[in-house]
């Protein structure tokens, strides 16, 4: 396993809203504050995000979601490490 | 399972509320006991479930992002999502074959019946096919 660094000492964005910029900017987008509800559809825009990341053979890198523009994803949410399933 | 998705051209990304450091520990304590080099995707970190609550997976009471997987296209747009509690696990083969349907459709223009398998007969819409369906596809 090689050295990881921690690119990542900022805080991540998190959500990255549509208003400010449809997707992509990272600059200007302020910070979400209470963002309960659900605005991912099938159909629709993936909504973008700004994420602290483990990489393996890389380390410690923010991740966003529009990286991978024009590239297949596939977004995988699960409980928890150390769990079981 | 990994290098299927490689060959599709799929970027996995795994997200939880754990943060990166608890990924890196997972990482080198179980999941490299299990997968050989460990998982090669990035492990994304939601803490805070801000993420996961506008892709409605974030279960408020327990802290967490329940099971939920997307598929995402080169447009960026949300082609599919499967949402399951904490209990039971995936079937990376159906998001395998829902990933292949997708790509199939997305280069032909043809769409998949139930249960598509690449090689199997798919579908051209239009008013010839109206009410001949049953002509073309018999499950």
């Amino acid at each position: 396993m090689t050295e990881a660094k921690d690119g990542c000492v900022e805080a991540a964005k998190g959500p990255i809203l549509p208003e400010s910029e449809p997707g992509r900017s990272s600059e200007g987008t302020s910070p979400v504050q209470e963002i309960q509800k659900m605005l991912a559809r099938v159909g629709g825009q993936a909504i973008d995000f700004e994420a602290n990341a483990f990489v393996e053979g890389k380390g410690f890198q923010p991740v966003k979601l529009s990286d991978y523009k024009g590239k297949w994803i596939v977004l995988c949410f699960y409980p928890g490490d150390f769990t079981f399933v | 399972m990994y290098g299927e998705f490689k060959q599709l051209d799929v970027e996995v990304l795994a997200m939880s509320t754990d943060s990166r450091f608890v990924h890196k520990i997972w990482q080198e304590q179980e999941l490299s006991k299990m997968v050989s080099g460990g998982v090669p995707f990035p492990m994304l970190s939601d803490s805070g479930g801000k993420i996961g609550a506008i892709y409605g997976v974030y279960d408020d009471s327990a802290g967490v992002d329940i099971r939920g997987r997307f598929i995402i296209d080169p447009d960026f747009v949300i082609r599919a999502m499967e949402v399951l509690t904490p209990e039971v696990g995936r079937n990376p083969e159906e998001l395998i074959r829902q990933v292949k349907a997708f790509q199939h459709v997305r280069a032909t223009g043809e769409v998949t019946p139930s249960g598509w398998q690449p090689g199997q007969v798919t579908l051209k819409p239009g008013p010839a096919l109206v009410g001949k369906v049953w002509e073309v596809w018999k499950p």
